[in-house]
């Protein structure tokens, strides 16, 4: 085993006008030749910062004052800038997180990938893109040698990350650094991306670090994991050891935050609070603030990250088989079977594609939502899921009266609400709300928390200027904000915080039905658990009915009661959560399944070879017949001329869309067929 | 319901949380923008208060005394008819920041309404209202002014409707950007979906967003305004005399630039320099203080 980088207490401070933040205080890691260390924690640990350190690529005020990493024979602590640019992108490779900015939008993707060469090897041109040609064919580019002239917007995000990892293959680094590769992009390709990643390590056998958020990224693709926590490494073990039995606080609340670890009965583990601000570090374990188990112990001095091949650093570790207590019950939604609040009938909505020129000719449509038709009942959980692009979104603002339909009909409580202007919908508003996905982007900056909360109420005038300021201080104790909050701006709160405030003002108009379109995916998985249990917690209090839109079919099988899987504008299944997520029948939601990456080793590795293959083809020419058949394993000739109709496979209302189904649709005589489908 | 826990770093540090306050606050750290500012209202002082103290006649003309160099009687000299340089550069200042500041405020005001109602409507009053500014960008502003100027007998309100009339196009243009950008922001989507009108989206959220650069630029049209001023009076288009402008001073300083005549000339030459210079370090200021990320760091 050849140690490739070897960190020894790194230390590395940021300055900032008002102090300085230590985002890594000692830490200490080695990562062999062929060998993959995950480095995992919530935003805001140093993780980036740690791989940022070893590129020494800081941001402005950045320096690492103390501690070296050594890669192979060299110190790179010590070196000079000069040196280190001939070390960045040949001799260690690193991939950033967004593809969508981390290419020139002005240079073909050939001349990206040769330029590396070009900087740190005496080739000719003609040289360096033989070199980027067979590069971009080893990350699997389709036709690599046709599109080393193509421009990255002609190509998805999951092949311009593709394109991303040639650039930093292109010299055949020692070491990978892969920061969040795959956190921008869809499930589906999130996997293929992380498979090549592992693909290349074993052939070029190459060190790799892969930091990210994600403890089931971790968990298929690494050899070692160091949970990183406020700038230390909390525990740090072999992968398969750290997941069987994590003895640091910490990793457990991370495991027990996913909610796929959850019955959809139980409430989801949340780690209370925040990491602390690193430019004054707590005294003691930095944990001990947010720790079930900390003591005076911990609080007063801090724990030596302690063992061998399994250390960590914590007075209190967890036992072997200890178990924790298990997460509180909380009852699921169920349906008032009597009374469907929402019922959606052959939505479509197409988007006018013009030319460029004066005349603006149409020249095609954009199918985003392709016929869809759907019930929600009075008080349950209707989960859309499908990849980005599938056009979940485009009904989420169709639903809330955002957008108008190209034909269907949209009934709310008994009213139907297509074809309404926009005076008209005013007064029914207040019923239906929607709650954003980026919690950066969906408050005003310059309105105080306390003139958010009380602005639809002022629009609807719902009462005196008293009843609205109370009603306001209540809305805050119900999504846990304390009062001071009132009076503050929405930058200084922190990403979850700040999507309290969004539900807080989606509740404002105490509202029957709350669109909300991907809620917790801008989230760290703690803060993810705590609005996940705090949006049940309502919809129980206030009988609320959901349509909770994500990509992320773990998340939406928690807290969904109705499952809704969308393929390319299309409903391929839909039926009871935990029979569409226990029993897929549509070959699409099987393979969205096997996408989601598991916190289990064994697990993960096993289904290394499921999951949905490829991408997903350009709304604007859909494929004929069933619109998934581009990329179904059991496709057949059927599939292309005719397209699928929903038919039933059980009586609680399982339904599916497919020519070969993985088990056989119940009789018609059985189901009521003709009957508006009900979940 | 998961109550915020006691070591809630981000909930504790705001003492600043009034919008005033926190800006000044992240002006004043600012070195040029306490330059800026001090120099403003120093002049403020001396063209207001200044008078005051400084007793001089600028109505009666003293050929007798004309153009005399500067002396303990007249610590600026006098001009070429008799006033005293130093007591009417502080009347002249009056008119050129009153002039300017409302100038700019008028041009800022109307100019903001016209981009942001553009900017959130979009379609084809958009499209109308902006060929509107393009069409008066297209006249030069200068005929617009000598136009104007030679039909009626200049006033003070006549020169702010004037200067103003050139002006509010920039701000126009400028937040109808903004709000092309802002009016796609959930924010004001969530404002639609309460229920909430256009106007409200106008005046609550786009107008509201677009403050920071509406304000920036309103100081430089400050500037602008005084120079314009400045440039009208030198064409002798300005306000008729006894009334005085900084510009009226300069214009005719020149004319005895082979006299030698210097107090006419670098008095008002610097002090139209050293405030138009005065408003940009504080434009440039707020434009930082008014970027709310940017204070994070």
């Amino acid at each position: 085993m050849t140690p490739v980088v070897t960190v020894v207490d790194l230390h590395t401070d940021i300055a900032l006008s008002k102090g300085t933040v230590r985002p890594v205080s000692g830490v200490s890691f080695t990562v062999n030749k062929g060998e993959s260390l995950g480095i995992v924690g919530e935003s805001g640990c140093g993780k980036t910062m740690t791989a940022l350190s070893i590129m020494r690529l800081l941001p402005p005020g950045g320096r690492i004052v103390g501690g070296s990493i050594a890669l192979a024979d060299v110190d790179l602590v010590a070196m000079d800038e000069a040196g280190m640019r001939r070390i960045r992108g040949d001799r260690v490779g690193m991939i950033f997180q967004d593809p969508m900015t981390s290419l020139n939008p002005c240079m073909t993707i050939g001349d990206q990938v040769s330029e590396t060469v070009l900087l740190h090897r005496e080739v000719t041109r003609e040289h360096a893109r033989e070199r980027a040609a067979e590069v971009l064919d080893l990350v699997g580019l389709p036709h690599a040698k046709e599109r080393m002239n193509s421009y990255p917007h002609l190509l998805s995000g999951g092949m311009r990350q593709r394109v991303v990892i040639a650039m930093a293959l292109a010299c055949d680094p020692e070491l990978l650094i892969a920061d969040e590769p795959t956190t921008a992009l869809d499930a589906t390709i999130q996997k293929q991306i992380l498979e090549l990643i592992d693909d290349l390590r074993t052939r070029l056998d190459m060190a790799v670090i892969l930091v990210t958020h994600d403890l089931g990224v971790i968990a298929g693709h690494t050899d070692r994991v160091a949970v990183m926590y406020a700038g230390k490494i909390m525990e740090t073990s072999p992968t398969p050891e750290l997941f069987a039995n994590p003895r640091h606080p910490y990793t457990e609340a991370l495991f027990r935050a996913r909610p796929e670890n959850a019955g959809s009965d139980r409430k989801l583990y949340a780690i209370p609070g925040l990491p602390p601000d690193l430019s004054d570090p707590p005294r003691g374990c930095r944990f001990a603030a947010r720790c079930a188990y900390a003591t005076e112990e911990c609080r007063a001095q801090e724990p030596e990250l302690t063992g061998d091949n399994h250390a960590f650093a914590c007075f209190h570790p967890l036992g072997i088989n200890q178990q924790a207590a298990p997460n509180p019950p909380t009852p699921l939604a169920t349906a008032q079977a009597a009374a469907p609040l929402l019922e959606v009938r052959n939505l479509v909505r197409e988007f006018p594609v013009t030319s460029n020129g004066v005349l603006q000719r149409k020249i095609g449509a954009i199918s985003a939502v392709a016929d869809v038709s759907f019930t929600v009942g009075a008080e349950e959980t209707f989960g859309l899921v499908g990849e980005s692009g599938c056009g979940k979104s485009t009904i989420s603002r169709l639903l809330v009266a955002a957008d108008t339909p190209t034909s269907g009909s949209i009934t709310f409580d008994g009213i139907e609400i297509t074809g309404k202007s926009n005076r008209e919908l005013r007064k029914y508003r207040g019923d239906f709300q929607l709650m954003f996905q980026d919690p950066y982007a969906s408050l005003d900056p310059r309105m105080r928390v306390g003139s958010i909360l009380r602005e639809p109420l002022v629009i609807q005038h719902r009462g005196s200027a008293v009843d609205q300021e109370n009603a306001v201080v209540r809305l805050l104790d119900e999504v846990g904000l304390p009062r001071t909050a009132l009076r503050q701006y929405p930058h200084e709160f922190s990403g979850g915080q700040r999507q309290r405030i969004g539900l807080a003002r989606a509740l404002a108009l105490r509202p029957k039905l709350i669109v909300a379109d991907e809620p917790v995916s801008a989230l760290d998985v703690s803060v993810q658990a705590q609005i996940l249990n705090l949006m049940r917690d309502l919809q129980r209090e206030h009988r609320l009915t959901y349509v909770f839109i994500s990509h992320d079919l773990s998340v939406v099988r928690y807290v969904a009661t109705t499952i809704g899987v969308m393929y390319l504008g299309k409903l391929v299944e839909i039926g009871p959560a935990e029979q569409v997520y226990t029993a897929p029948v549509h070959p699409y939601t099987r393979g969205l399944i096997d996408t989601i990456p598991l916190a289990d080793p064994q697990r993960e590795r096993r289904k290394s070879k499921a999951g949905v293959r490829g991408e997903l083809p350009s709304a604007m020419n859909p494929p004929s017949g069933c619109r998934f058949r581009t990329r179904c394993p059991r496709a057949s000739d059927k599939c292309a001329v005719e397209e699928p109709l929903m038919l039933p496979f059980s009586v609680q209302g399982h339904r599916a869309a497919c020519h070969h189904p993985l088990r056989s649709p119940i009789p018609l005589s059985t189901s009521a067929h003709t009957a508006p489908p009900r979940p | 319901m998961t109550a915020i826990p006691a070591g809630d770093a981000t909930l504790q540090h705001s003492p600043k949380t009034h919008g005033f306050t926190r800006t000044m606050s992240a002006v004043l750290t600012n070195k040029l923008a306490v330059v800026g500012l001090g120099i403003i209202v120093a002049f403020i002082l001396f063209c207001y208060a200044g008078p005051l103290i400084y007793h001089t006649d600028q109505i009666h003309i003293e050929l007798s005394r004309a153009a005399l160099p500067p002396s303990a009687a007249h610590p600026l000299g006098t001009n070429e008819v008799g006033y005293d340089q130093l007591g009417r550069l502080m009347v002249g200042g009056q008119t050129s920041l009153e002039v300017g500041i409302a100038a700019a405020l008028l041009a800022t005001v109307f100019g903001t309404v016209w981009g942001a109602i553009a900017g959130y409507t979009g379609s084809f009053i958009d499209s109308a209202m902006m060929r509107v500014v393009d069409a008066l960008l297209a006249v030069p502003a200068l005929f617009l002014l000598l136009f104007l100027a030679s039909i009626a007998r200049p006033t003070a309100w006549l020169l702010i409707l004037v200067i103003a009339l050139v002006s509010w196009l920039g701000p126009a243009r400028l937040v109808r950007g903004a709000a092309l950008s802002l009016r796609t922001r959930d924010f004001v989507t969530s404002a639609r979906l309460m229920g909430g009108g256009p106007w409200r989206a106008v005046f609550r959220h786009i107008a509201p967003n677009a403050i920071g650069i509406v304000v920036v630029n309103a100081t430089f049209q400050v500037a602008d305004a005084i120079l314009v001023l400045a440039a009208l009076s030198f064409l002798g288009l300005g306000i008729p005399p006894p009334a005085a402008n900084w510009g009226d001073m300069l214009s005719s300083g020149i004319s005895y630039t082979y006299a030698g005549y210097w107090w006419l000339i670098y008095p008002p030459g610097l002090a139209i320099v050293c405030v138009v210079i005065a408003f940009n370090f504080l434009g440039d200021a707020l434009r930082d203080s008014f970027d709310v990320r940017l204070q994070k760091r």
